[in-house]
């Protein structure tokens, strides 16, 4: 399968008059072409920083790619000057933003909004970028689209405005789209509704998609690999099916637990504890301190990325050998 | 929208209604009378002189009279120099001070927004402390002393500018710096705060992501939503311009309306001060009713919020 993005020990740093933030430490992962990776987390656990990184929308100052690569279709994003990134967002990269109510301008018709990106890449007329709009608006379902494209965004709905926000990352046909928690603002049954249409979209357009979501009901709809982050680090990586029916990570372990679940009877299990500071985050593994597994070599050093197939990589040292061999006698011992 | 523009035609009738009253009663109970200084003339002859003028009227008939020369825009000659009428000195006046009071507003627009945009843009930088220092300073600076300071240092000193009098752009440069401070001034601070709060809006992240060019987004996403705090405060602005400008009319002995106005009340010159008054307050009245317009148009919102309400 053919890589269309890979982040190779992409470190994100905030200088802040409190001292510097880490936000991400040493991200990997890879996207293949048309395949959807959904990142998981909690809140401030780096996902945003992340993608927006891949954008080169971190607001510089305050944030920094201090290191690290972002190869798209092997060209390193991070040495581009930003004229040429420029050219890039919009086209072969867009990105949609988790508020649809605040993500369009309240000031310019729906039209305008839609048609500003292809004109700003391709020098196409008016009435060609009217039309290439209209059919983004069929697109994503929008009825009576002529009538639509004259109107403002305050005549919306939430559900009908994170359509257009997706229209219009859509309209210069990207190759890649970045879809920043796209159904976290939305009620649930709009978000069935968004979360097909992305289904729809990838069929019909081949489209990669990152999602970027802290509901894991999100991710077993629609993505076909997942990573986890955790304060800065993508801990564990895997397919849909790996990451649910056997995860390796304490935390992935945890979150799954998290999740409320009609059909047993069973007390939610929550992590207790919160992430660390990123003010100055622990040497070893970041998650020791909530980890009902940890061991004294956690604190002190990170552990290696272990494969446990060809698609599933864990961070642990539990999958070290010589744990492995403690945690069969502590068990037997049980 | 026409029933709101018809509805607010009425209002500013009303007001001005009010406004003519108001001046009406104050006028009277000022004390004094327009022949009062001169002291050559003898009794009979000021009362020939309040029979003329109507001024020894009961007062109801003086206010019919008053409301009637209003009415058909005939406020007669001026009581000090009887040879010109209102409309005359008016017709003189207004020209200049309408001169005077758009250069100062365009100069303050223009200047003021790009001010507070680069302030913005640099935040937290050496511009942006820079831009804030000159706006504080505008700001504290009264228009009068400005005035002093410039024709002192800029005319007097330097002779770079002609000290006073309006006889051409040359002569402009100092009433409108002078006028024109403490607006541009409030409009850049503004402009900095609201642009600071918009460009952290998700609307103009997504505009990035489109890949538009940074002046793009800041004209065409940034701006527009910038400036409707700064359209809000264009009346309140407008106001302290002709307020303004009354006191620098004086200062550079420019003809303008604002010297009518101060030497009508000066010498109880009842036609031109009613003339005048209700030449500025209709003036600011309507320009009041703009800015309302213009900010409908600005904002989508606002408009269809009106017609909703109306139908």
């Amino acid at each position: 399968m053919q890589k269309i993005l890979e982040v190779n020990n992409l470190h994100v740093t905030f200088t802040t008059y409190g001292g510097t933030v880490q936000a991400v430490r040493g991200v990997d992962f890879h996207l293949n072409k048309g395949e959807t990776l959904a990142i998981v987390g909690e809140s401030g656990c780096g996902k945003s920083v992340t993608v927006n990184a891949v954008m080169r929308l971190i607001p510089n100052p305050p944030g920094k790619i201090t290191k690290g690569k972002i190869l798209f279709k092997d060209q390193d994003l991070t040495e581009l000057k930003e004229k040429r990134m420029r050219a890039i967002r919009g086209v072969d990269i867009s990105m949609i933003f988790q508020d649809p109510m605040t993500a369009l301008n309240p000031t310019l018709t729906i039209g305008t909004q839609l048609k500003e990106g292809v004109k700003q890449h391709h020098s196409i007329s008016d009435k060609e970028a009217e039309k290439r709009a209209l059919e983004m608006m069929k697109l994503v379902g929008i009825p009576n689209p002529e009538e639509r494209l004259k109107q403002y965004p305050h005549q919306f709905s939430g559900g009908m405005r994170q359509r257009i926000v997706i229209a219009i990352a859509l309209i210069c046909e990207p190759e890649l789209l970045i879809a920043d928690e796209p159904t976290t603002a939305l009620d649930v049954t709009i978000q069935a509704q968004i979360l097909e249409l992305f289904e729809k979209i990838q069929k019909v357009t081949g489209i990669s998609i990152i999602l970027i979501t802290h509901d894991l009901g999100v991710v077993a709809k629609i993505a076909d690999r997942v990573a986890v982050m955790y304060a800065g680090k993508i801990i564990e990586t895997g397919t849909k099916r790996e990451i649910f029916y056997n995860p390796q990570h304490p935390y992935t372990k945890g979150l799954l637990h998290s999740v409320p679940r009609l059909d047993r009877k069973e007390k939610l299990q929550p992590i207790e504890g919160t992430p660390p500071d990123l003010f100055s985050p622990p040497l070893g593994c970041p998650f020791t301190a909530r980890c009902p597994f940890a061991m004294e070599v956690c604190d002190k050093v990170y552990p290696k990325t272990v494969n446990q197939s060809d698609s599933h990589e864990v961070d642990c040292w539990l999958q070290d050998d010589r744990a492995k061999k403690l945690l069969t006698t502590a068990v037997k011992d049980k | 929208m026409f029933k709101y523009i018809l509805k607010k035609l009425l209002m500013m009738l009303f007001t001005l209604w009010i406004i003519i009253t108001l001046t009406f009663v104050l006028m009277l109970s000022v004390p004094g009378s327009p022949f009062n200084s001169e002291s050559s003339s003898n009794e009979i002859v000021q009362q020939n002189l309040e029979k003329h003028y109507n001024l020894d009227q009961p007062i109801a008939v003086q206010y019919v009279l008053y409301l009637k020369s209003i009415i058909t825009l005939e406020f007669g000659p001026s009581i000090k120099q009887p040879n010109q009428t209102v409309n005359d000195l008016l017709g003189r006046g207004f020209p200049i001070s309408a001169e005077l009071g758009l250069v100062t507003i365009i100069v303050a627009l223009i200047s003021g927004i790009a001010i507070g945009i680069l302030a913005a843009l640099r935040h937290n930088r050496i511009i942006d402390y820079i831009a804030m220092g000159i706006a504080v300073l505008g700001i504290s600076i009264p228009n009068f002393i400005l005035a002093t300071l410039l024709i002192q240092q800029l005319a007097v000193n330097w002779s770079i500018f002609p000290v006073a009098t309006w006889q051409g752009p040359l002569y402009m440069v100092l009433p409108v710096l002078a006028l024109a401070t403490g607006p541009m001034a409030i409009i850049a601070r503004l402009t900095r705060s609201t642009m600071l709060e918009v460009l952290t809006q998700d609307y103009i992240k997504m505009a990035k992501a489109k890949g538009l060019a940074p002046w793009k987004i800041i004209v065409k996403h940034a701006l527009r939503n910038a400036l409707m705090p700064v359209i809000t405060i264009m009346g309140t602005l407008l106001v302290g311009i002709m307020t303004g400008s009354f006191v620098i009319e004086q200062i550079f002995a420019i003809p303008g309306m604002g010297k009518y106005f101060v030497e009508s009340i000066n010498h109880r010159d009842f036609p031109v001060i009613m003339g005048t008054t209700v030449f500025y307050s209709s003036f600011l009245i309507i320009m009041l009713f703009l800015v309302d317009i213009a900010y409908g148009i600005i904002d989508p919102r606002i408009k269809v919020n009106k017609k909703e309400g109306e139908e």
